[in-house]
Protein backbone atom coordinates (compact mmCIF):
# COMPACT_ATOMS: atom_id res chain seq x y z
CA UNK A 1 0.00 0.00 0.00
CA UNK A 2 2.89 2.31 1.04
CA UNK A 3 4.56 1.22 -2.20
CA UNK A 4 1.53 2.59 -4.22
CA UNK A 5 1.32 5.56 -2.31
CA UNK A 6 5.15 6.63 -2.71
CA UNK A 7 4.41 6.33 -6.70
CA UNK A 8 1.71 8.47 -6.73
CA UNK A 9 3.83 11.05 -4.60
CA UNK A 10 6.29 11.16 -7.41
CA UNK A 11 3.71 11.52 -10.04
CA UNK A 12 2.07 14.21 -8.07
CA UNK A 13 5.20 15.93 -7.53
CA UNK A 14 6.32 15.82 -11.72
CA UNK A 15 2.98 16.95 -12.65
CA UNK A 16 3.09 19.98 -9.79
CA UNK A 17 6.77 20.73 -11.48
CA UNK A 18 5.49 20.22 -15.29
CA UNK A 19 2.46 22.81 -14.12
CA UNK A 20 2.92 25.19 -11.62
CA UNK A 21 3.77 28.67 -12.80
CA UNK A 22 5.04 29.61 -9.26
CA UNK A 23 8.82 29.69 -8.19
CA UNK A 24 7.92 28.32 -4.16
CA UNK A 25 5.09 26.00 -5.42
CA UNK A 26 8.09 24.09 -8.17
CA UNK A 27 10.35 24.31 -5.06
CA UNK A 28 7.72 22.22 -3.28
CA UNK A 29 6.66 20.60 -5.76
CA UNK A 30 10.35 19.21 -5.52
CA UNK A 31 10.39 18.20 -2.09
CA UNK A 32 6.44 16.07 -2.48
CA UNK A 33 8.99 14.26 -5.87
CA UNK A 34 11.92 13.63 -3.02
CA UNK A 35 9.60 12.63 -0.12
CA UNK A 36 7.60 10.21 -2.62
CA UNK A 37 11.04 8.58 -3.88
CA UNK A 38 12.58 8.40 -0.41
CA UNK A 39 9.52 6.07 0.77
CA UNK A 40 9.52 4.14 -2.85
CA UNK A 41 13.36 3.29 -1.75
CA UNK A 42 12.58 2.37 1.72
CA UNK A 43 10.04 -0.06 0.48
CA UNK A 44 11.69 -1.65 -1.40
CA UNK A 45 14.12 -3.04 1.48
CA UNK A 46 11.20 -4.08 3.74
CA UNK A 47 10.44 -7.33 5.01
CA UNK A 48 7.03 -8.93 6.62
CA UNK A 49 7.82 -9.29 10.13
CA UNK A 50 11.07 -7.58 10.28
CA UNK A 51 12.98 -5.10 13.23
CA UNK A 52 14.91 -2.16 12.55
CA UNK A 53 18.56 -2.99 11.70
CA UNK A 54 20.27 -2.41 15.15
CA UNK A 55 22.03 -4.96 17.37
CA UNK A 56 20.53 -5.33 20.81
CA UNK A 57 20.35 -7.73 23.45
CA UNK A 58 17.09 -8.88 22.67
CA UNK A 59 17.53 -10.02 18.82
CA UNK A 60 20.75 -11.71 17.93
CA UNK A 61 19.89 -13.59 15.24
CA UNK A 62 22.20 -12.22 12.41
CA UNK A 63 20.96 -11.88 8.97
CA UNK A 64 18.04 -12.95 9.47
CA UNK A 65 14.96 -10.82 10.95
CA UNK A 66 16.31 -7.56 10.16
CA UNK A 67 15.05 -5.41 7.31
CA UNK A 68 17.56 -4.40 4.77
CA UNK A 69 20.07 -1.49 6.19
CA UNK A 70 21.42 -0.56 2.48
CA UNK A 71 18.00 1.30 1.12
CA UNK A 72 17.98 3.36 4.67
CA UNK A 73 21.44 3.97 4.18
CA UNK A 74 21.33 5.28 0.84
CA UNK A 75 17.94 7.43 1.81
CA UNK A 76 19.71 8.88 4.77
CA UNK A 77 22.50 10.46 2.43
CA UNK A 78 19.70 11.87 -0.15
CA UNK A 79 17.36 13.53 2.72
CA UNK A 80 20.57 15.85 3.81
CA UNK A 81 21.28 16.42 0.15
CA UNK A 82 17.63 18.05 -0.55
CA UNK A 83 17.72 20.39 2.63
CA UNK A 84 21.20 21.40 0.28
CA UNK A 85 19.14 21.88 -2.69
CA UNK A 86 16.30 22.83 -1.35
CA UNK A 87 18.51 26.13 0.06
CA UNK A 88 20.05 27.03 -3.01
CA UNK A 89 17.01 26.85 -4.44
CA UNK A 90 15.12 29.05 -2.27
CA UNK A 91 18.00 31.51 -2.01
CA UNK A 92 18.01 31.79 -5.83
CA UNK A 93 13.93 32.63 -5.21
CA UNK A 94 14.57 35.64 -3.01
CA UNK A 95 17.28 36.87 -5.33
CA UNK A 96 14.81 36.66 -8.16
CA UNK A 97 11.92 38.11 -5.97
CA UNK A 98 14.41 41.40 -5.38
CA UNK A 99 14.93 41.63 -9.34
CA UNK A 100 11.21 41.05 -10.35
CA UNK A 101 9.30 41.40 -7.34
CA UNK A 102 7.20 38.73 -8.03
CA UNK A 103 7.24 34.86 -7.83
CA UNK A 104 5.01 34.27 -10.40
CA UNK A 105 6.81 33.21 -14.16
CA UNK A 106 4.45 34.52 -16.37
CA UNK A 107 5.21 38.37 -14.91
CA UNK A 108 8.28 38.29 -15.11
CA UNK A 109 8.45 38.89 -18.54
CA UNK A 110 8.12 43.10 -18.85
CA UNK A 111 9.58 43.64 -15.63
CA UNK A 112 12.75 46.35 -15.69
CA UNK B 1 -3.54 22.38 -23.51
CA UNK B 2 -0.26 22.22 -21.49
CA UNK B 3 -1.85 20.67 -18.82
CA UNK B 4 -3.11 17.96 -20.19
CA UNK B 5 0.40 17.04 -22.17
CA UNK B 6 1.70 17.01 -18.44
CA UNK B 7 -0.85 14.71 -17.12
CA UNK B 8 -0.26 12.33 -20.22
CA UNK B 9 3.51 12.41 -19.17
CA UNK B 10 3.03 11.89 -15.83
CA UNK B 11 0.51 9.10 -16.12
CA UNK B 12 2.91 7.44 -18.69
CA UNK B 13 5.76 7.53 -16.22
CA UNK B 14 3.31 5.59 -13.17
CA UNK B 15 2.04 3.34 -15.39
CA UNK B 16 6.12 2.61 -16.38
CA UNK B 17 7.23 2.18 -12.97
CA UNK B 18 4.38 -0.53 -11.99
CA UNK B 19 4.50 -2.07 -15.29
CA UNK B 20 8.37 -2.43 -14.60
CA UNK B 21 7.63 -3.75 -11.21
CA UNK B 22 5.53 -6.88 -12.00
CA UNK B 23 6.97 -10.29 -12.13
CA UNK B 24 10.61 -8.55 -11.76
CA UNK B 25 12.97 -10.70 -10.41
CA UNK B 26 15.10 -8.10 -8.53
CA UNK B 27 12.19 -5.76 -7.14
CA UNK B 28 10.01 -8.57 -5.48
CA UNK B 29 6.64 -7.81 -3.89
CA UNK B 30 6.29 -5.37 -1.15
CA UNK B 31 7.49 -7.34 2.09
CA UNK B 32 8.88 -10.31 0.41
CA UNK B 33 12.44 -9.95 0.38
CA UNK B 34 14.91 -12.90 0.84
CA UNK B 35 17.77 -10.50 2.86
CA UNK B 36 20.34 -13.61 1.86
CA UNK B 37 20.36 -12.79 -1.90
CA UNK B 38 21.01 -9.12 -1.19
CA UNK B 39 24.34 -7.44 -0.83
CA UNK B 40 23.33 -6.46 2.39
CA UNK B 41 23.63 -9.64 4.02
CA UNK B 42 27.40 -9.09 4.43
CA UNK B 43 26.93 -6.26 6.06
CA UNK B 44 24.71 -7.62 8.69
CA UNK B 45 27.07 -10.41 9.37
CA UNK B 46 29.88 -8.16 9.09
CA UNK B 47 32.14 -10.65 6.28
CA UNK B 48 32.50 -8.48 3.33
CA UNK B 49 36.33 -9.33 3.44
CA UNK B 50 35.66 -13.09 4.75
CA UNK B 51 35.88 -12.58 8.41
CA UNK B 52 33.41 -15.50 9.86
CA UNK B 53 33.18 -14.12 13.38
CA UNK B 54 29.66 -14.71 15.28
CA UNK B 55 28.00 -11.30 15.74
CA UNK B 56 26.90 -11.38 19.67
CA UNK B 57 25.84 -8.06 21.17
CA UNK B 58 27.88 -7.57 24.15
CA UNK B 59 30.31 -10.28 23.81
CA UNK B 60 31.75 -10.11 20.11
CA UNK B 61 35.16 -7.95 20.17
CA UNK B 62 37.05 -6.87 17.41
CA UNK B 63 34.06 -7.40 14.72
CA UNK B 64 35.48 -6.35 10.63
CA UNK B 65 33.08 -3.21 11.61
CA UNK B 66 32.46 -1.83 14.99
CA UNK B 67 28.79 -0.30 15.46
CA UNK B 68 25.82 -1.97 16.89
CA UNK B 69 23.37 0.21 14.45
CA UNK B 70 23.87 -1.70 10.98
CA UNK B 71 22.89 1.90 9.25
CA UNK B 72 26.34 3.56 10.88
CA UNK B 73 28.22 0.48 9.84
CA UNK B 74 27.03 1.40 5.87
CA UNK B 75 27.16 4.96 6.38
CA UNK B 76 30.41 5.62 8.41
CA UNK B 77 32.50 2.66 7.48
CA UNK B 78 31.93 0.79 4.49
CA UNK B 79 30.55 3.76 2.63
CA UNK B 80 32.75 6.41 4.04
CA UNK B 81 34.19 7.88 1.09
CA UNK B 82 30.40 8.52 0.12
CA UNK B 83 29.34 10.42 3.11
CA UNK B 84 33.08 12.24 2.40
CA UNK B 85 31.59 13.35 -0.97
CA UNK B 86 27.95 14.06 0.51
CA UNK B 87 29.11 16.62 3.36
CA UNK B 88 30.99 18.39 0.23
CA UNK B 89 27.77 18.53 -1.51
CA UNK B 90 26.23 20.41 1.40
CA UNK B 91 29.73 23.00 1.71
CA UNK B 92 29.24 23.60 -1.60
CA UNK B 93 25.15 24.40 -1.15
CA UNK B 94 26.23 26.20 1.94
CA UNK B 95 28.54 28.15 0.21
CA UNK B 96 26.29 29.21 -3.12
CA UNK B 97 23.59 30.68 -0.43
CA UNK B 98 26.14 32.47 1.07
CA UNK B 99 27.19 33.86 -1.90
CA UNK B 100 23.54 34.85 -3.27
CA UNK B 101 22.43 36.31 -0.17
CA UNK B 102 25.43 37.74 1.81
CA UNK B 103 27.20 39.90 -0.21
CA UNK B 104 27.48 43.60 1.20
CA UNK B 105 27.47 44.81 4.54
CA UNK B 106 24.36 42.49 6.70
CA UNK B 107 21.90 43.49 9.00
CA UNK B 108 18.88 41.28 10.95
CA UNK B 109 15.54 40.87 9.36
CA UNK B 110 13.28 43.03 11.38
CA UNK B 111 10.46 40.80 12.12
CA UNK B 112 8.97 43.36 13.88
CA UNK B 113 8.73 41.04 17.20
CA UNK B 114 9.62 42.39 21.01
CA UNK B 115 10.12 39.13 23.03
CA UNK B 116 8.96 39.56 26.36
CA UNK B 117 11.51 38.43 29.48
CA UNK B 118 9.10 34.70 29.59
CA UNK B 119 10.61 34.11 26.62
CA UNK B 120 14.13 35.54 26.90
CA UNK B 121 14.72 33.22 29.65
CA UNK B 122 12.40 30.01 28.43
CA UNK B 123 14.57 30.39 24.94
CA UNK B 124 17.98 30.61 26.87
CA UNK B 125 16.95 27.01 28.70
CA UNK B 126 15.40 25.49 26.13
CA UNK B 127 18.78 26.24 23.98
CA UNK B 128 20.76 24.15 26.06
CA UNK B 129 18.09 21.04 26.23
CA UNK B 130 18.20 21.29 22.71
CA UNK B 131 21.97 21.28 22.48
CA UNK B 132 22.50 18.44 24.41
CA UNK B 133 19.98 16.44 22.70
CA UNK B 134 22.01 16.97 19.78
CA UNK B 135 25.44 15.93 21.27
CA UNK B 136 23.39 13.08 22.90
CA UNK B 137 22.34 12.12 19.60
CA UNK B 138 25.62 12.52 17.98
CA UNK B 139 27.72 10.56 20.91
CA UNK B 140 25.39 7.79 20.27
CA UNK B 141 25.14 7.85 16.74
CA UNK B 142 26.72 4.15 16.60
CA UNK B 143 24.40 2.05 19.31
CA UNK B 144 21.29 4.08 18.53
CA UNK B 145 19.35 5.42 15.85
CA UNK B 146 20.26 8.82 14.82
CA UNK B 147 23.77 10.09 14.08
CA UNK B 148 26.11 13.11 12.74
CA UNK B 149 23.33 14.35 10.41
CA UNK B 150 20.13 14.87 12.58
CA UNK B 151 22.51 15.57 16.02
CA UNK B 152 24.21 18.52 13.94
CA UNK B 153 20.40 19.56 12.52
CA UNK B 154 19.80 19.67 15.87
CA UNK B 155 22.46 21.64 17.33
CA UNK B 156 21.25 24.07 14.18
CA UNK B 157 17.82 24.27 15.91
CA UNK B 158 18.76 25.44 19.02
CA UNK B 159 21.09 28.16 17.00
CA UNK B 160 17.43 29.03 15.27
CA UNK B 161 15.49 29.50 18.57
CA UNK B 162 18.41 32.06 20.09
CA UNK B 163 17.96 33.37 16.61
CA UNK B 164 13.57 33.65 16.80
CA UNK B 165 13.70 34.64 20.51
CA UNK B 166 15.85 37.84 19.80
CA UNK B 167 15.55 40.30 16.91
CA UNK B 168 18.71 41.35 17.41
CA UNK B 169 20.59 38.19 17.89
CA UNK B 170 23.67 37.26 15.25
CA UNK B 171 25.82 34.87 15.84
CA UNK B 172 29.57 35.32 14.77
CA UNK B 173 29.22 33.71 11.57
CA UNK B 174 33.24 33.61 11.12
CA UNK B 175 34.10 31.18 14.07
CA UNK B 176 30.89 28.64 12.27
CA UNK B 177 33.59 29.07 8.93
CA UNK B 178 36.17 28.22 10.86
CA UNK B 179 34.74 25.19 13.05
CA UNK B 180 33.43 23.79 9.73
CA UNK B 181 36.95 23.94 8.08
CA UNK B 182 38.65 22.78 10.71
CA UNK B 183 36.01 19.69 11.07
CA UNK B 184 35.99 19.01 7.53
CA UNK B 185 39.81 19.23 7.06
CA UNK B 186 40.34 16.54 10.08
CA UNK B 187 37.74 14.28 8.30
CA UNK B 188 40.29 13.86 5.08
CA UNK B 189 43.53 14.20 7.78
CA UNK B 190 41.76 10.70 9.31
CA UNK B 191 40.95 9.37 6.01
CA UNK B 192 44.77 10.01 4.70
CA UNK B 193 46.01 8.76 7.96
CA UNK B 194 44.64 5.43 6.99
CA UNK B 195 46.15 5.62 3.23
CA UNK B 196 49.76 6.33 4.48
CA UNK B 197 50.53 4.81 7.30
CA UNK B 198 47.48 1.85 7.19
CA UNK B 199 46.13 0.27 4.08
CA UNK B 200 43.71 2.33 2.41
CA UNK B 201 41.91 5.86 2.52
CA UNK B 202 39.57 6.00 5.48
CA UNK B 203 40.50 2.93 6.88
CA UNK B 204 39.28 1.96 10.36
CA UNK B 205 42.68 1.70 11.94
CA UNK B 206 41.64 2.06 16.04
CA UNK B 207 40.84 -1.28 17.54
CA UNK B 208 36.76 -2.28 17.16
CA UNK B 209 36.17 -3.27 21.29
CA UNK B 210 33.26 -4.80 22.20
CA UNK B 211 29.96 -4.76 20.07
CA UNK B 212 27.82 -1.89 21.66
CA UNK B 213 29.86 -0.31 24.29
CA UNK B 214 29.71 3.08 24.10
CA UNK B 215 33.86 3.04 23.48
CA UNK B 216 33.82 0.91 20.52
CA UNK B 217 33.79 1.29 16.61
CA UNK B 218 37.10 2.41 16.20
CA UNK B 219 36.89 5.64 14.16
CA UNK B 220 33.67 5.52 13.61
CA UNK B 221 32.33 7.55 16.91
CA UNK B 222 35.00 10.26 16.00
CA UNK B 223 33.95 10.43 12.06
CA UNK B 224 30.71 10.68 13.10
CA UNK B 225 31.17 14.17 15.93
CA UNK B 226 33.06 15.68 12.98
CA UNK B 227 30.38 15.25 10.59
CA UNK B 228 28.03 16.44 13.73
CA UNK B 229 30.10 19.40 13.62
CA UNK B 230 30.07 20.21 10.18
CA UNK B 231 26.54 20.26 9.25
CA UNK B 232 25.79 21.63 12.52
CA UNK B 233 28.34 24.80 11.44
CA UNK B 234 27.01 24.57 7.52
CA UNK B 235 23.25 24.75 8.48
CA UNK B 236 23.37 27.47 11.18
CA UNK B 237 25.42 29.54 8.53
CA UNK B 238 22.26 28.95 6.03
CA UNK B 239 19.64 30.14 8.62
CA UNK B 240 21.91 33.38 9.25
CA UNK B 241 22.08 33.74 5.52
CA UNK B 242 18.16 33.61 5.33
CA UNK B 243 17.25 36.18 8.34
CA UNK B 244 19.60 38.70 7.43
CA UNK B 245 19.29 41.33 4.79
CA UNK B 246 21.46 44.09 3.18
CA UNK B 247 21.71 47.56 4.32
CA UNK B 248 19.94 49.31 1.81
CA UNK C 1 -3.67 -5.96 11.89
CA UNK C 2 -3.93 -2.76 13.34
CA UNK C 3 -0.41 -1.79 11.53
CA UNK C 4 -2.49 -2.43 7.91
CA UNK C 5 -5.16 -0.04 9.00
CA UNK C 6 -2.59 2.49 10.11
CA UNK C 7 -0.91 2.14 6.38
CA UNK C 8 -3.69 2.81 4.79
CA UNK C 9 -4.58 5.56 6.73
CA UNK C 10 -1.48 7.30 6.43
CA UNK C 11 -1.06 6.24 2.76
CA UNK C 12 -4.35 8.45 1.39
CA UNK C 13 -3.38 10.95 3.93
CA UNK C 14 -0.35 11.38 2.20
CA UNK C 15 -1.82 11.98 -0.88
CA UNK C 16 -4.31 13.88 0.27
CA UNK C 17 -1.71 16.78 1.52
CA UNK C 18 0.25 16.12 -1.31
CA UNK C 19 -2.30 17.26 -3.63
CA UNK C 20 -3.28 19.93 -1.24
CA UNK C 21 0.24 21.41 -0.58
CA UNK C 22 0.28 21.77 -5.29
CA UNK C 23 -3.20 23.32 -5.10
CA UNK C 24 -3.87 25.48 -2.50
CA UNK C 25 -3.54 29.31 -3.49
CA UNK C 26 -1.83 30.38 -0.72
CA UNK C 27 2.00 29.99 -0.60
CA UNK C 28 1.96 29.61 3.40
CA UNK C 29 -1.17 26.89 3.28
CA UNK C 30 1.14 25.07 0.72
CA UNK C 31 4.30 25.10 2.98
CA UNK C 32 2.39 24.10 6.21
CA UNK C 33 1.01 21.34 3.91
CA UNK C 34 4.42 20.25 3.01
CA UNK C 35 5.51 20.42 6.53
CA UNK C 36 2.32 17.84 8.06
CA UNK C 37 3.31 15.42 5.01
CA UNK C 38 6.98 15.25 6.09
CA UNK C 39 5.35 14.16 9.67
CA UNK C 40 3.17 11.63 8.27
CA UNK C 41 6.32 10.53 6.10
CA UNK C 42 7.71 9.98 9.13
CA UNK C 43 5.04 7.81 10.28
CA UNK C 44 5.30 5.53 7.15
CA UNK C 45 9.43 5.15 7.59
CA UNK C 46 8.78 4.30 11.18
CA UNK C 47 5.92 1.39 9.95
CA UNK C 48 8.66 0.48 7.57
CA UNK C 49 11.50 -0.12 10.33
CA UNK C 50 13.59 3.10 9.95
CA UNK C 51 14.33 4.85 12.86
CA UNK C 52 17.43 6.41 11.33
CA UNK C 53 15.81 7.93 8.66
CA UNK C 54 12.71 8.58 10.67
CA UNK C 55 14.77 10.74 13.25
CA UNK C 56 16.57 12.36 9.97
CA UNK C 57 13.36 13.34 8.14
CA UNK C 58 11.56 14.58 11.38
CA UNK C 59 14.59 17.32 12.03
CA UNK C 60 15.50 18.21 8.72
CA UNK C 61 12.31 17.91 6.71
CA UNK C 62 9.80 18.73 8.65
CA UNK C 63 11.80 21.54 11.02
CA UNK C 64 14.83 22.73 9.16
CA UNK C 65 13.14 22.87 5.43
CA UNK C 66 9.72 24.31 6.69
CA UNK C 67 12.00 26.99 8.58
CA UNK C 68 13.69 28.09 5.09
CA UNK C 69 10.67 28.62 3.70
CA UNK C 70 9.19 30.96 5.88
CA UNK C 71 11.68 32.88 6.66
CA UNK C 72 11.74 33.65 2.69
CA UNK C 73 8.00 34.18 2.92
CA UNK C 74 8.80 36.44 5.66
CA UNK C 75 11.72 38.43 3.85
CA UNK C 76 9.51 38.97 0.94
CA UNK C 77 6.38 40.52 3.22
CA UNK C 78 8.93 42.80 4.34
CA UNK C 79 9.89 43.95 0.88
CA UNK C 80 6.24 44.40 -0.20
CA UNK C 81 5.57 46.63 3.06
CA UNK C 82 8.27 48.99 2.09
CA UNK C 83 6.82 49.50 -1.32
Amino acid sequence: MLLYAAIILMMLGLYGILTQRNIIKIIISLNILEIGLNIFIISIGFVNGGVAPIFTGQNNLGSIGFVDPLPQALVLTAIVIGVGTTALGLALAKKIYAKYGTFEIDDMKGAE
Amino acid sequence: MKNFLSLVLVLALGGMIILSLQNNQYFTAYGEVDITKRVSESYIDRDVNGGTQAVEFGVANNLESGPANIVTAIVADYRSFDTLGEVTVLFVSSLGVALLLASGKQKRLDLHFHPNFMLRVGSRALFGIILMTGIFVIVHGHLTPGGGFPGGTMIASSILLLYLADDNFRTKVKSFKTLESIAGSLYVIIGLVGLFAFDYFLVNFLDNGILGELFSAGIVPIVYALIGLKVGSEISGIIDNFLTEEVA
Amino acid sequence: MLIDIIEIVVSVLLIVLAFLAINSKMLIKSVIFLSSLSMLSVISFIIMQAPDVAVTEAVIGSGLVTSLFVFTLLAVRKVEEKI
